[in-house]
């Protein structure tokens, strides 16, 4: 038996039998004549191309618009053209093949736009298939009710898959934002990504947990016994969560509870129906910064927030300014070297310290506030001056725009309670519009415990007496001076706390997208 | 280029020129017989309509202008029906 642990990216349980997903193109046979290279890179195209319009036949939506770009990028004779000299400079049809493509995604990966940067998933899975049909590869097609296991899965993979069987994918790379996952919880096929230490073996016995990322090879007895009742457990959980995704979130005696969702990507909100929230709690734009990838201007940041907004309607959007430093480091803006980054220059802190990054991200925001209900937070605020000089230059930002003819609008500006001298003395913080409390930074800062080490991950545990009493002084703050307070850590998604905040008066909940059925139903039994 | 035609329009299309929008722009320059050019400057550099590996490079971006040009028969119905292509926000691409 061995463990490997991943992260979740589309939740679900699956037991079956392993199935790799090669990286092929290894055992391709040079001819060493370059006319004959010409042509077997020729047939090679051509062959990919009919194997996608075959797909393109059984698919539909925004997956048929996927194949349709890749097969207008294949007929497109520019695309293979600079294998021609290659070739007849002596290299054999896949390293031609490989070196014209290495460029294009070069060039696609340098882009400053994330919708280019995006197709680099599409070049990457035509390389691969040319690839595997120069080698005179059949396109290996998994079969049914396994776990796909490799690096990663393409989109084309996912999408020639047959699912009717269920089935799961565990992938060694790969991200919760990628294209795959997102297509993967659409579907609700369960998916872990980054699961190490690897093993990859066709044909082993997994046990896929997408909820916790756990996959175990070969279980014994006991652990399969203990696996189906988690599966089991989960099925009945979504069986009744899903009954109330779509329910006012209400308790028993009728009280309404806000429910608002907390999101990274825009493209979320694609898979969330908006009847199903009261609107988004946190937006962390992090997810627009990468860290190696140029800094997001103006024009893409204000095109991500406006989506969500116009997807919100006149439902809240709070969306909190670039929330770097500590655990989520990006070259060129977090310091680097620092001793101990969680109490260093991160959040605010660092915002303030780069007000040429902060004033790009100000602006976009004012300009997206004139498309929606929006309001603007703060993070890692400790005193009342780091709301006075952001608030100045987010009146800048409207100013300079309005001088500059561009529509635009002052959001609210509010903050999170997750330093604890926030939650002590909400009373210094009056200029905040609002308060979003930080449960997992105020955890960990209030009981100097590290997030993300597991010796010490026992003592996390965000309703311990003093991180309530914090919390209470902030529900109580809120109630007393008629502003709202609302809790968008991990807490909020976790039913077990969801009475606890209840009953301390909280008002206002901000969870996963996928936990909104949960939380309504045990707010529902309260 | 003689008996050559061209036009410019504003790229109105939320992404810009992205790929569902290259593929129908290519897709419909393919239709016609002349030589069809686009750029995101009147002065060049002019690609190839037809090579969506070209148009996507060009990288053209929403608000911005795209400028047409075509030569040889046809030219004045293909800038036309790419022009009306771009103001109709790619069909909805």
């Amino acid at each position: 038996m061995q463990r490997m642990q991943g992260q979740a990216a589309s939740k679900g349980f699956f037991a079956g039998p392993a199935c790799v997903v090669a990286d092929h193109a290894a055992t391709y046979a040079h001819s060493g004549n370059p006319a004959q290279e010409a042509q077997a890179l020729r047939d090679a195209v051509f062959s990919a191309t009919l194997e996608l319009q075959d797909l393109l036949a059984s698919v539909e939506g925004e997956a048929a618009d996927v194949i349709a770009f890749q097969i207008a990028m294949l007929e497109d004779e520019e695309l293979v053209a600079p294998c021609w000299d290659i070739i007849a400079s002596g290299e054999p049809a896949d390293a031609a093949w490989r070196m014209a493509m290495g460029s294009q995604i070069e060039n696609y990966l340098s882009s400053d736009d994330e919708y280019f940067r995006a197709r680099v998933t599409d070049l990457e899975d035509i390389k691969s298939r040319v690839l595997r049909c120069l080698a005179g590869g059949k396109q290996v097609k998994a079969a049914a009710g396994t776990v796909l296991v490799g690096h990663d899965v393409s989109p084309s993979q996912f999408l020639s898959h047959d699912w009717s069987k269920a089935g799961a994918i565990v992938v060694s790379g790969g991200s919760i934002t990628s294209h795959v996952a997102m297509l993967a919880r659409s579907r609700g096929i369960p998916m872990v990504v980054r699961a190490a230490p690897w093993v990859e073996t066709d044909g082993v016995h997994m046990l896929v947990d997408a909820e916790t990322g756990a996959v175990i090879l070969n279980p014994d007895a006991a652990a399969t016994a203990a696996f189906e009742q988690k599966a089991s457990a989960f099925a009945a959980r979504q069986r009744v969560s899903e009954a109330f995704r779509l329910r006012p979130t209400m308790r028993r005696d009728g009280t309404r509870i806000q429910l608002l969702v907390n999101i990274a990507d825009p493209a979320e909100v694609d898979h969330i129906d908006i009847n199903s929230c009261d609107g988004v709690g946190l937006m962390r734009s992090e997810f627009l910064f990468r860290d190696g990838a140029p800094l997001p201007d103006e024009e893409h940041q204000y095109r991500a927030y406006r989506k969500v907004l116009e997807w919100a309607g006149e439902k809240p959007v709070t969306i909190r300014t670039l929330d770097i430093g500590g655990d989520k480091p990006i070259t060129g803006l977090t310091p680097e070297g620092e001793s101990n980054p969680f109490l260093g220059l991160r959040g605010v802190r660092l915002t303030l310290a780069r007000p040429d990054v902060f004033r790009v991200q100000l602006r976009a925001l004012a300009r997206a506030a004139a498309h929606g209900n929006l309001q603007v937070m703060l993070p890692m605020v400790t005193l009342p001056d780091e709301i006075t000089q952001a608030a100045q230059l987010l009146d800048d930002a409207e100013k300079e725009l309005s001088a500059e003819g561009i529509a635009c609008h002052k959001p609210k500006l509010g903050i999170m309670a997750e330093v604890p001298a926030v939650a002590i003395s909400p009373e210094l913080f009056k200029a905040a519009a609002f308060f979003s409390i930080g449960s997992n930074d105020l955890t960990q800062y209030t009981l100097a415990v590290s997030r993300d080490d597991a010796r010490v991950s026992a003592l996390s545990d965000p309703a311990h007496p003093a991180v309530l009493r914090l919390i209470t002084g902030l529900i109580q703050y809120g109630a007393d001076n008629n502003i709202s307070v609302s809790l968008c850590g991990d807490m909020a998604s976790d039913p077990k706390h969801v009475e606890t905040l209840v009953k301390l008066g909280l008002k206002t909940f901000s969870v996963a997208p996928s936990m909104i059925g949960e939380n309504k139903q045990a707010i529902a039994s309260l | 280029m003689s008996d050559a035609t061209q036009d410019s329009v504003v790229i109105t299309h939320d992404v810009g020129l992205h790929a569902r929008p290259s593929v129908a722009l290519t897709k419909l320059a393919k239709t016609f017989p002349s030589k069809i050019e686009i750029a995101a400057t009147a002065d060049g550099p002019w690609i190839d309509a037809k090579s969506i590996v070209k148009v996507m490079a060009m990288k053209a971006k929403q608000h911005s202008t795209l400028h047409i040009r075509a030569a040889g028969d046809g030219a004045a119905q293909a800038v036309a029906a790419i022009k009306q292509l771009v103001i109709d926000d790619f069909a909805g691409a």
